[in-house]
């Protein structure tokens, strides 16, 4: 990542690998309305007790978003960024998207503002984005092809009709390049995220890609179709498949040969509030903000202190990481870095960067891939919490071996501690339950287990060595 | 004449922007269209405003009582197989 952009995304925790284990970010719903329909939405489903793209629980008047957000900064001050992305499309709700942009801006000028669009009313708004100081936007591109784009989109709400097919997905896209053009020449960062649909556009997302990237989109964030039957979606309903962890992970692989792409997206609510991957929305419902008395003068200048002690953590640990790629297998195995095939390994963690999570309590395993060259962040599979403390739940075998599932094509799970049932499991799967770097840093962990590996010679490569033999 | 908008409606507020007589306003439970405001759009546009964007199938009644968006015509899913999907997920 160039310099200048590296030093707008530092404390951003949905752009950087590192930030999002110090920095956190909310949402605020303020925008119900869309102008378009996608195969993988359903409008009709709100419930509290629903995670996922797309849902929330309460929409806010531009007045009570900007009293939300003071009031989370200053009780979480490693809040760094506020996004507005939804429910519906925010730039289908310009009047209240840009007022809430605009208070802010005025009001708390520490947060970063972000908004995220399907692109539709994008052009139209670039100036407004532009003048409120908004340095971060994500377009959803799904497609650059109407034929592709109309099994995406059913219809699109534009000039006053419902335009269905091949035409509505060919404005749609129009509008969206259109957008990222503009933005890009007004130094305004943009991400670009697509989601992945079996069959559908999977092949079709390294074109965009490719395309995306020469435009000057500066990330690419390629996220898994969300599709259960009772979501009541139409890729829900019809039977369209999600994909897998490994093929998703394949397709970020092929698209990183030309941008970077984003491996850790949680696929956040509209609403969420907090470190990715927790929600502590419920601290800040509206009746609760409302007795809430915040001096924000105050809290700005306690962020400040927070936020340059973070940075200068941050700053060390990308220094030693750096080190660390110069330890890397060749040093140590003089120079016979073509023998060893790179690993997977799955990391359970709560945060920090730190090896500190029970096998049993992760809802999600971070993926981290060892190779002769260093170690570098793959992505993150979520799990269901097979442990809940209660050993008469019948559902317990069946989640662990969901978990296992989820671990697929990893060689090592790295936890705090593990049981004694699911290490059996485990092994039995060929995943090497490991709880002996408990606490220690996630990059660390995984060079040094890598090394083991090395050690205990599992990890010739069969050619190479051949090779060498001769 | 006037439109309807039923309580299937989901507040997502897209009408509200796009009625050209400002005949829609936020009810206790759901939208309501002021059937004393609501033009059907004559003389505005060609396509009825707030049927144009609505995303939920049914929410809104023309004059004659029938859906605007009948089942099916938005989401693209056929009601016979919404249906045995609803099946399959109850008997679950």
């Amino acid at each position: 990542m160039p310099e200048h952009i590296r030093e707008k995304v530092h404390n951003h925790p949905c752009y950087s690998e590192d930030a999002h284990h110090y920095f956190a970010r909310m949402h605020v719903a303020v925008a119900p309305a869309c102008n378009i329909q996608c195969h993988y939405c359903n409008r009709k489903y709100d419930c509290a007790n629903e995670s996922r793209p797309g849902v929330v629980s309460e929409v806010l008047s531009p007045e009570q978003a900007v009293k939300k957000v003071k009031a989370v900064a200053a009780t979480i001050p490693q809040m760094t960024v506020l996004g507005i992305a939804g429910p519906g499309d925010p730039l289908a709700n310009p009047q209240r998207t840009l007022e809430t942009f605009r208070m802010l801006s005025e009001q708390a000028p520490d947060i970063k503002l972000c908004v995220s669009t399907n692109g539709l009313a994008l052009p139209e708004c670039v100036e407004e984005l532009a003048k409120h100081n908004i340095d971060h936007v994500t377009i959803t591109i799904n497609c650059v092809d109407p034929e592709i784009g109309a099994k995406i989109y059913p219809w699109i709400y534009w000039n006053n009709k419902r335009i269905r097919g091949v035409k509505a997905a060919r404005i749609l896209i129009e509008q969206q390049q259109k957008g990222l053009e503009m933005l890009v020449a007004r130094g305004i960062l943009v991400k670009v995220n697509s989601v992945m649909i079996p069959g559908v556009n999977d092949e079709h997302l390294k074109e965009v890609s490719k395309i995306v990237k020469a435009k000057g989109a500066f990330l690419h964030n390629v996220m898994p179709l969300i599709a259960e039957a009772e979501h009541g979606t139409f890729y829900g309903v019809m039977g369209q498949r999600s994909p897998e962890p490994e093929e998703l992970q394949d397709l970020q692989d092929a698209c990183a040969g030309d941008m970077n792409m984003m491996r850790h997206c949680r696929q956040c609510r509209a609403d969420a509030v907090g470190m990715l991957g927790e929600d502590r929305g419920d601290e800040f419902t509206l009746d609760k903000i409302e007795s809430m008395e915040i001096d924000y003068e105050a809290a700005m200048v306690k962020r400040a202190a927070i936020h340059a002690a973070i940075k200068e953590e941050l700053d060390e640990k990308s220094a030693k990481k750096a080190r660390l790629a110069g330890l890397s297998v060749a040093s140590v195995q003089n120079g016979t870095t073509g023998r060893y095939r790179s690993v997977l390994m799955a990391v359970a963690t709560s945060g920090g960067g730190l090896i500190n999570q029970h096998f049993g309590h992760a809802t999600e395993f971070l993926v981290y891939e060892a190779s002769p060259s260093g170690v570098r962040f793959i992505g993150h599979r979520r799990v269901d919490q097979y442990c809940v403390g209660n050993d008469t739940c019948g559902e317990k075998e069946s989640a662990l071996a969901g978990s296992i599932r989820a671990l697929k094509g990893c060689e090592a799970v790295l936890c705090s501690k593990v049981g004694f049932e699911p290490w059996g499991d485990l092994e039995a799967a060929g995943i090497q339950p490991n709880g002996e770097h408990a606490m220690e840093p996630i990059e660390e962990a995984v060079m040094a287990v890598y090394l083991e590996m090395i050690e205990s010679g599992r990890l010739e490569n069969d050619g190479a060595l051949l090779q060498a033999k001769a | 004449m006037a439109l309807k908008i039923v309580e299937s409606c989901v507040n997502c507020w897209a009408c509200v922007d796009v009625c050209p007589s400002e005949a829609i306003s936020l009810g206790s439970t759901h939208f309501k269209i002021s059937a004393s405001k609501c033009t059907e759009c004559d003389g505005d546009y060609e396509e009825k405003q707030c049927a144009s964007i609505c995303p939920i199938e049914g929410a809104i009644l023309l004059a004659d009582g029938t859906p605007a968006n009948p089942p099916g015509s938005l989401t693209g899913i056929p009601p016979e197989r919404l249906a045995e999907a609803m099946r399959e997920i109850q008997a679950r």
